[in-house]
C-alpha cells in the first residue's frame, strides 16, 4: 500500500489541476458544516476529460489508498456520466475528503478502463455499471452480469433513458412474463 | 451451473439464492476438495426490486418512505443517507437539536442491529439459548425505539433537514432506564462471546480477512475494522453531531491487542461498538441543545424548494454494517430527483467473502458468512452435486452440520 504525505483538500485538488491542467475540466469544493462546533466535511467535484481517466487514477493512487465507495451513473442525453465516488485521508479524525470523480462518455462509445487493476474491489461496482448503462468497462476481469437475471433481454440498460431503456419492459409486464 | 468442471476430487455445492445465514437472498458455489472450500463464486440481484427506478415518479419525502423500505433492520439509515445527499445538494442547513437527535435514532438502530447479530451468530454455531437471551435484550432497544419513534421497524422519523418527531425531558427517564438495562446485561453478553470456549473454538481463526485484502476490496464497516483498517464514516468525518462527541476507531486490538481480522475479531469490534453506542447516546442526552427539529416543516414549502434545486450530492452514514452512500442529481425541472444512486454496506462486503470462505469448510460457511452480518435473507435448501449425482441439503441439515462441528470441538 502506498502511503504519501496527507494533503488537505486544496493541496489534493491543486495537486491534480497543476498535473493535468486541461485535462481537469471543472473543479467545485464544497464544505459541509455539522453540530454545534460546526465541524467541516470537504466535497471534492471533479469533471475529468476521459483520456487522462487512468492517469488521474494512478495519481490518487500514490497519494493515499482511498476507498471507492461505489460508481454512480446518469444518462445525460448524448453522453453517459460516471461518477467514481472515492474517499481519502480516512484513519483519522475528521480528516477525510471525499473525492467524486466524474467522467463523461460519448453514447456512441461508452467505454472506459477498467480500475480493478488498481483496486480489486471495484469489480462489483464495474459489473453494474456495464449491465445497467451499457458502457464497456475495457479490461473488466470478470464481464459476467451480477445483479440482472439471464433470461433479461440483451441490449436493454435498465439506468438509460433513451431506447435502450426499460421503458417497453416495464409498460408490458404481461408480456415480459410470456 | 456447470457440470463441467466437476471432477473425481472435487465438486460443488450451489448455496443460495436463499441460505440459512443470510438474510436476503444470494448465490453461492462453492467448490469442494472433500470439506475444505476451494473456490466460491457467487450471484447478486435476487432481489433486484427496480428501487432507484420507482424513485423516478415520487418526490424527494415520498422517497424517504421507500428508501425506509430498503431494509428492515437498516430502516433508519437509507432514509437518512438519502437526505444527507439532498440537503448537500440544496444546501440545508439541519437544525442543531436535530443532528444531536439523529445520533441518538442511528445508535439505538446499532444497538439493535448488532445485538441481533450476535444472537443469529450464536445460533448459525448452536448455541441457540443465547440467541434467546441476546433477542431478550434487543427486544428491550425494540421498545425503546417503538417508545421514540411509534415503531419498532420502519421508524418513519426521517425527515429533509431533520427529525419528525422530538424527543422532550418526559421521554428521557425511559431512554436511561433502557441504557442502564442494556449496561447491565451487556457484561453478560461480553462473557458469553468473549470467554466461552466453545465460541473461541469455533471462531477464531476461522474466516480470516487480512488488512491488505479489506483494504484492497473495499470492506467497510465492522468488516474492515475488524481487519485492522480504521474507517468509520462517523469518526473520519463530521455530520450529524459526531463531530461533537467523543467517538474513536474500534478495533479489536483495544481489547487483545493483537489483530487477526478472523470472525472472533468481529464479534470483539461489535460487541465494543454496543458500548460505544451506549456512550454516544448518553452523551447526546448530556448535551442535547435546545431549538428546532427540522428546517422546514411545511412539505409543500419544501417541496417546492427542493423542485428548484439543480445539483447534486451525497450522503454517508455509517450503519451498523459499514458505510451507506446515497448519491442525489436534482434537476431543477422535476419534483422527483433525476438519478438516485443507493450503495448499501454489504455491497462493498461481498467480495470480501471469497477470501475469507477459501480454505475454511462446509461447516463453517455458516458463521463465516453470518460474520460479516449481510444484509440479505435466508434459504431453505441446498443443492449437492457429486460425481454428477444431485443431493439435496435442507436449511436444518447444514445447520445440524454446524452444530456437529460444536460438539465435536467441545468433546
Amino acid at each position: 500500500m502506498t502511503e504519501g504525505k496527507i494533503l488537505t483538500t486544496e493541496e489534493i485538488v491543486k495537486y491534480f489541476t497543476d498535473e493535468f491542467k486541461t485535462k481537469i475540466i471543472d473543479v467545485k469544493i464544497k464544505k459541509r458544516s455539522a453540530g454545534i462546533k460546526k465541524n467541516i466535511t470537504p466535497y471534492i467535484w471533479m469533471k475529468i476529460d476521459k483520456s487522462a481517466f487512468k492517469d488521474i487514477i494512478k495519481h490518487l493512487f500514490t497519494l493515499h489508498y482511498p476507498q471507492l465507495s461505489v460508481i454512480s451513473g446518469n444518462d445525460l442525453g448524448n453522453t453517459i456520466e460516471l461518477i467514481y465516488h472515492f474517499s481519502i485521508n480516512y484513519g483519522q479524525r475528521m480528516n477525510e475528503t471525499i473525492l467524486n470523480i466524474s467522467v463523461d462518455l460519448p453514447k456512441s462509445n461508452p467505454e472506459i478502463e477498467t480500475i480493478c487493476d488498481y483496486m480489486p474491489g471495484a469489480l462489483i461496482s464495474e459489473r453494474e455499471k456495464q449491465e445497467f448503462l451499457g458502457v464497456k468497462i475495457i479490461g473488466i476481469p470478470d464481464k459476467r452480469r451480477l445483479f440482472l437475471p439471464d433470461e433479461f433481454p440483451e441490449g436493454v440498460y435498465p439506468w438509460r433513458r433513451d431506447e435502450t431503456g426499460p421503458e417497453k419492459l416495464y409498460r408490458n409486464l404481461h408480456e415480459a412474463k410470456k | 451451473m456447470s457440470k463441467a468442471t466437476i471432477t473425481k476430487n472435487n465438486y460443488q455445492i450451489p448455496i443460495g439464492p436463499v441460505h440459512p445465514a443470510l438474510k436476503e437472498p444470494v448465490f453461492f458455489e462453492f467448490e469442494l476438495d472433500g470439506e475444505r472450500i476451494v473456490d466460491v463464486n457467487l450471484k447478486l440481484g435476487h432481489v433486484h426490486r427496480g428501487i432507484e427506478w420507482a424513485s423516478r415518479k415520487r418526490n424527494p419525502v415520498q422517497i424517504l418512505y421507500l428508501a425506509e423500505r430498503i431494509c428492515g433492520i437498516c430502516s433508519y439509515c437509507h432514509p437518512i443517507a438519502f437526505s444527507l445527499a439532498v440537503e448537500s445538494a440544496a444546501d440545508i442547513q439541519v437544525p442543531e437539536r436535530a443532528e444531536y437527535l439523529r445520533v441518538i435514532h442511528g445508535e439505538i438502530e446499532r444497538i439493535c442491529s448488532h445485538i441481533l447479530w450476535a444472537g443469529v451468530a450464536a445460533h448459525e454455531i448452536g448455541f441457540d439459548t443465547v440467541l434467546y437471551l441476546s433477542w431478550q435484550i434487543r427486544e428491550k432497544t425494540l421498545d425503546l425505539t417503538e417508545f421514540l419513534t411509534g415503531n419498532r421497524v420502519t421508524k418513519g422519523i426521517t425527515m429533509i433537514g431533520g427529525v419528525r418527531r422530538d424527543i422532550t425531558p418526559d421521554m428521557i427517564p425511559k431512554i436511561q432506564e433502557t441504557l442502564k438495562y442494556l449496561k447491565d446485561n451487556f457484561e453478560k453478553i461480553r462473557h458469553i462471546f468473549l470467554d466461552d470456549k466453545t465460541v473461541k473454538m469455533r471462531t477464531k481463526v476461522c474466516g480470516i480477512l487480512t488488512k491488505e485484502d479489506a483494504l484492497k476490496l473495499c470492506a467497510v464497516g465492522p468488516l474492515a475494522r475488524s481487519s485492522g483498517v480504521k474507517k468509520d464514516v462517523r469518526v473520519d468525518s463530521s455530520y450529524f453531531a459526531y463531530g461533537d462527541l467523543d467517538i474513536d476507531y474500534i478495533t479489536p486490538d483495544i481489547l487483545t491487542g493483537e489483530i487477526n481480522g478472523d470472525v472472533y475479531d468481529r464479534i470483539i469490534v461489535r460487541l465494543l461498538e454496543i458500548k460505544q453506542s451506549i456512550d454516544l447516546i448518553e452523551q447526546c442526552l448530556d448535551k442535547l441543545p435546545a431549538g428546532p427539529i427540522v428546517a422546514e416543516p411545511k412539505i409543500p414549502k419544501l417541496l417546492a424548494q427542493l423542485k428548484k434545486v439543480n445539483g447534486e450530492g451525497v450522503g454517508r452514514h455509517e450503519a451498523p454494517r459499514g458505510e451507506v452512500i446515497h448519491y442525489v442529481k436534482l434537476d431543477g425541472i422535476n419534483e422527483a430527483p433525476f438519478s438516485w444512486k443507493v450503495r448499501a454496506p454489504t455491497y462493498n462486503n461481498i467480495l470480501p467473502w471469497i477470501p475469507m470462505l477459501k480454505g475454511q469448510q462446509i461447516a463453517d460457511i455458516p458463521i463465516v458468512a453470518a460474520s460479516t452480518d449481510p444484509c440479505m435473507s435466508c434459504t431453505n435448501r441446498v443443492g449437492i452435486v457429486k460425481d454428477g449425482n444431485m443431493y439435496e441439503m435442507n436449511k436444518e441439515q447444514l445447520h445440524k452440520l454446524s452444530i456437529e462441528k460444536t460438539r465435536r470441538l467441545m468433546l
